[in-house]
């Protein structure tokens, strides 16, 4: 039988005006920062938000957020209602993995992530930013096959040769699937992609500068919100709301 | 309403999109690792096909004993939900993958092995009326 919980998943995932997912082929690039701060910035300029972490392997966005274990709460109410922190709707795995390694084959990372996408209760959102682990494995191909029509994929490169040069291919790879739009963000930049990213056929949606102050804002929700580069992540913001 | 109202609402759902509304046995095999509340369960059933307009007669819902089978070393075993912490007990009612963060293989000590069987739900058998 096709798996019942996609159905359920497509539903739930439909009464959200926009979902991206946050897709990178080369680790490193910045992923789950860029997600979280998109997420914490809309939240925090009062649209209904949400973060959904699905790298189960190497779970993050709880850190960035300054979330303990024992802080992230779900309720149950016909189905997971997520963790909130203001208007910031968020769930991740950690919850119920304590935070301790998780090691999964393909099959059962693509079975936790059918099983979440169908339990949790997102509610109607305005923008859902959904985490991914880095690369094109089962858990990225069963989302933007089986997902498709519900979300928008939102590709994150480093101005690097050799994030670039691995980032091309999954361009390619998206538009193979038909997917004809596909979002982009340059992290750690300065606009050096802005014309390498519109030839390969992506919508370059900005840039956000490297900053020394993000090391020093991670698990703190407040310094997180006055980074020095929040005009850069609200441009993006307005775009990514705008689609 | 409970976590497994989400999990009836996927099985109604999908016996929409097969196409029946008038059935007389939903059948559905449930792993017994996920600690399902069955009475639960079948309320939910019940409740959200006559919300979609799914005429359910009767509903059997089957348990299915788990097996984990080791990608090291080939040993084969068996975990109750019995015999886990209410912590991790109420973890793999949520998501039966949580369940490779607490255990490992009873002979190696490997943590790469396959929950074979038992996880979830595993099969939807509607029989429709003639």
């Amino acid at each position: 039988m096709s798996d019942p919980r996609l159905l359920r998943a497509l539903k739930t995932l439909s009464e959200i005006k926009h979902t991206y997912v946050v897709l990178s082929s080369k680790g490193g690039v910045g992923k789950s920062t860029v997600s979280t701060l998109l997420a914490l910035y809309a939240s925090s300029m009062g649209i209904p938000s949400g973060l959904l972490d699905l790298d189960f392997v190497n779970p993050s966005t709880h850190v960035i957020l300054g979330l303990r274990v024992e802080d992230i709460v779900y309720r149950e109410e016909k189905g997971v209602i997520p963790h909130r922190t203001g208007l910031l709707s968020y769930f991740t795995i950690v919850a119920y993995t304590k935070d301790l390694p998780l090691a999964l084959r393909g099959e059962s990372a693509r079975s936790a992530l059918r099983e979440i996408l169908s339990i949790v209760n997102w509610g109607n959102l305005e923008l859902l930013l959904v985490d991914t682990p880095p690369g094109i494995s089962d858990e990225h191909l069963e989302i933007l096959y089986s997902l498709r029509g519900v979300i928008k994929p939102l590709v994150v490169a480093t101005p690097s040769r050799l994030a670039w040069h691995s980032v091309l291919k999954l361009v390619s790879l998206l538009r193979d699937m038909g997917y004809r739009r596909i979002y982009f963000v340059e992290n750690m930049g300065s606009g050096e992609l802005v014309t390498q990213a519109r030839e390969a056929g992506a919508e370059y949606l900005g840039y956000i500068p490297f900053t020394r102050q993000l090391e020093f804002s991670i698990g703190n929700i407040s310094k997180l919100l006055e980074l020095d580069v929040k005009t850069h992540i609200n441009e993006i913001l307005e775009k990514l709301l705008s689609t | 309403m409970v976590h497994e109202w989400a999990l009836a609402e996927s099985i109604v759902l999908y016996t929409k999109q097969v196409g029946y509304t008038s059935i007389k046995k939903l059948r559905v095999t449930i792993g017994v690792l996920q600690s399902v509340d069955k009475e639960i369960l079948e309320y939910a059933l019940r409740e959200l096909a006559r919300e979609h307009g799914v005429r359910v007669a009767q509903v059997e819902l089957v348990d299915e004993y788990p097996l984990l089978k080791c990608n090291v070393c080939g040993f084969e075993w068996s975990i109750s939900p019995s015999d886990m912490s209410e912590d991790i007990r109420e973890a793999v009612h949520f998501v039966p993958e949580a369940i490779y963060a607490y255990y490992k293989c009873p002979r190696c000590g490997s943590l790469d092995y396959l929950v074979v069987r038992g996880r979830g739900i595993s099969e939807v058998v509607v029989e429709p009326y003639e």
